[in-house]
């Protein structure tokens, strides 16, 4: 893992290539690129100006035509790279600007004798000069615009609290379904576990009317509390603390632990790579949802990023450049949070599966 | 400090019956070693002693007074385990003083009384590592730490050497016996080592299927087992069993004689003295000798030699067994006077 290079070009021989690393690769490569070419479509398109997103066809790089002001014109003008025939009847390309377009004739000046008389050129004649450029005010914009900062806070709010609620709730369940023996303790557990079969969209209806009931509606915490208890957490972690050996509850418990402090001081920083899995998936459900918030939250005040991104795509006018600009800022913190935790996924997902 | 008394102690779990009516009583400042075959119930017991696992019927006493529905926290006891359960991300400091700090004592206070424990089990310098960074013999030494800071009225011990090495158990046990006499408090330690037994208690209680078979000490266990199944599990190598009809001059009524290896004596090079022993293996430890045989065609029988010998295998053996050291049974495996 030392060298990068070297652990991307590994192969099942030491030698040579064989079928199934050319197999492998393949399948990677195609995994790959369907994966992350939306991505990366999505975070070059952000960075494009208006007309530029609107240009046909679409260029992969922001490319956007360059302008130049010419003395004598108020307005920054279109540059384009336009053949003339001369009056010794010898075509040249030069750049030129345009001062306006009627029809499939174009009035071209040249920027460089801007006292020449404008000339007449058909549009076929000329192709825009284009340059690379990165429309960064894409995102400094977005920040003094639509309150941003307000839907960032919501998010992040929402996410952070349930996140942590959610850990809570669900360790507290778990420790109580792995650590004690009580009657119906098989039954309580498999009930939990058969609220996976129930889609989210169907409790949808019944969900709303309870926050309805319970005066929530319009208030960040109708969103966080419905979600804190989840049975995949459950799940997870009771499978993690059934490791945990009983000997050390039993040592605790003749420490004079009361039964909250080994939940507090043994069994949870004993399950921090389980935790640390529930933690990832409950950030990545929080951050990512939209139906629940969107039920919930009718005032602009209280909208998440998400929320916030479809109230953007207006029903006449969708400012794409902005739309797009926001989407990337709002996968920014499931992207650190996956990278920074994702070695816990595996280690917390393999030991929570084996006994 | 503390005397504890078991009163027809009955545990059962499930259907099966682990204990069927325990009585003991054992004395302050006591060193009592419960031995048994694995499944005989003694972790059980100990279980049930401290409170982590309840009776099903009986009474357990402890300084007279009954404690069935005392919490194991409450009882004064203090276990150290098998697996030690050192809590493994605390330090070996936090591991000593958790159930300290539960008892909300004061913080100076507490760091007093581990320092002390820790000096007296040479733990000083260990006391900012965790579990993991410990050897086998440091860590139990933290699991018997921690027991003592809380200075307990009885000390519950269960197998707590069955980890280590051959090496380190025998330093950990004069270890612990040494813990002992310094701490004068009463202890209750399960070994399924009947050598453990022998070299640590005060007292055995040997256990068998839920049942005591026989309590008393080392000696009296080696010297005067009360039926075959002690006679057989105290003393390494084991005792032999021969039919009573193979020895003449028995009393009416023994079924069975037992002689330890040690006692049974070479009565001449030849076939001679009350058996003969078929050699079909032979053990040179250099101190002594070990001798695997038959008598008798198929009864398996050991004898230990000091010294060196030169008998081989195959050889025939005149055994000679001294009648003081010859242990008589009946037809149920109890024991005959003599």
């Amino acid at each position: 893992m030392a060298n990068p290079v070297q652990f991307l070009t590994r192969t099942r021989s030491a030698y040579r290539m064989g079928w199934t690393d050319y197999f492998s690769y393949a399948y990677l490569v195609v995994g790959l690129f369907t994966m992350f070419a939306p991505v990366v479509w999505l975070v070059m398109s952000s960075l494009k100006t208006e007309s530029a997103l609107a240009q046909f066809p679409p260029t992969f790089l922001p490319y956007s035509q360059k302008s130049v002001s010419v003395p004598g014109y108020d307005q920054p003008l279109p540059l384009y790279l336009t053949r003339i025939t001369g009056d010794d009847g010898k075509t040249s390309e030069r750049p030129m600007a345009q001062v306006m377009r009627l029809g499939i004739m174009a009035t071209m000046v040249d920027p460089a004798k801007p006292a020449e008389k404008p000339v007449q050129v058909n549009i076929n004649e000329r192709k825009p000069v284009n340059e690379l450029e990165f429309a960064t005010s894409n995102y400094t914009e977005i920040f003094g615009k639509f309150s941003f900062g307000t839907y960032l806070f919501n998010s992040v709010f929402i996410t952070v609290i349930a996140t942590l609620l959610t850990l809570l709730i669900n360790s507290m369940a778990a420790f109580a379904l792995s650590k004690y023996q009580f009657k119906g303790q098989k039954w309580v557990f498999g009930l939990i576990i058969a609220t996976l079969m129930i889609p989210p969209t169907i409790i949808l209806v019944p969900v709303f009317l309870v926050i309805n009931t319970v005066g929530l509606l319009n208030s960040l915490w109708g969103v966080i509390l419905p979600a804190i208890a989840t049975p995949t957490g459950v799940f997870l972690l009771r499978q993690y603390m059934l490791t945990i050996p009983d000997e050390l509850i039993e040592a605790a418990r003749m420490d004079h632990a009361s039964e909250w402090r080994i939940y507090w001081k043994i069994i949870l920083p004993l399950s921090a790579p389980a935790l640390a899995v529930l933690a990832i998936f409950s950030v990545m459900w929080r951050w990512n949802d939209f139906l629940l918030p969107l039920i919930v939250l009718s005032k602009s005040e209280y909208f998440t990023l998400q929320l916030a991104l479809n109230s953007f795509q207006g029903e006449l006018n969708t400012q794409w450049h902005y739309l797009l600009a926001m989407t990337v800022i709002t996968l920014i913190p499931i992207t650190l949070v996956f990278a920074f935790l994702q070695k816990y996924i595996t280690t917390g997902i393999a030991s929570a599966g084996v006994k | 400090m503390a005397t504890l008394e078991l009163e027809n102690l009955v545990k059962t779990f499930d259907k099966a019956t682990i204990l069927h009516g325990v009585n003991l009583k054992v004395e302050d400042g006591e060193f009592v070693v419960f031995v048994g075959p694995s499944g005989c119930g003694k972790s059980t017991l100990l279980r049930s002693i401290s409170g982590l696992d309840s009776p099903s019927s009986g009474e357990i006493r402890i300084d007279g007074q009954r404690v069935n529905d005392v919490s194991a926290a409450h009882r004064g006891c203090a276990m150290v385990f098998q697996s030690y359960a050192l809590y493994p991300h605390m330090s070996v400091y936090d591991n000593m003083a958790f159930g300290l700090e539960n008892m909300r004592m004061d913080a100076a206070l507490i760091r007093s009384k581990v320092t002390a424990a820790a000096n007296l089990l040479r733990l000083d310098a260990l006391l900012e590592r965790k579990p993991t960074q410990l050897s086998g013999g440091q860590r139990q030494r933290v699991a018997i730490g921690r027991a003592i800071v809380r200075e307990p009225k009885l000390f519950l011990f269960d197998e707590p050497l069955s980890n280590l090495d051959a090496e380190l158990r025998v330093s950990m046990r004069a270890e612990i016996r040494d813990l002992h006499t310094r701490l004068k408090a009463t202890m209750i330690y399960v070994t399924h080592d009947q050598v453990e037994a022998m070299t640590m208690a005060d007292k055995i209680v040997v256990l068998r299927a839920g049942k005591i078979e026989q309590v008393g000490t080392p000696l009296d266990l080696y010297n005067r087992p009360v039926n075959t199944f002690v006679a057989g599990f105290i003393g390494s190598p084991r005792m032999n069993f021969i039919s009573a009809s193979l020895v003449s001059g028995q009393a009416a009524g023994v079924h069975s004689l037992g002689m330890r290896p040690e006692h049974a004596q070479l009565a001449g090079p030849v076939a001679g003295g009350d058996i003969t022993l078929v050699v079909t293996q032979v053990e040179q430890l250099g101190s002594s000798s070990l001798l695997h045989g038959m008598v008798a065609g198929d009864t398996p029988f050991e004898l230990v030699l000091a010294g060196q010998t030169d008998i081989r295998l195959g050889d025939n053996v005149g055994i000679h067994l001294p009648p003081a050291q010859l242990h008589r049974f009946d037809q149920g495996g109890l024991r005959l006077p003599n």
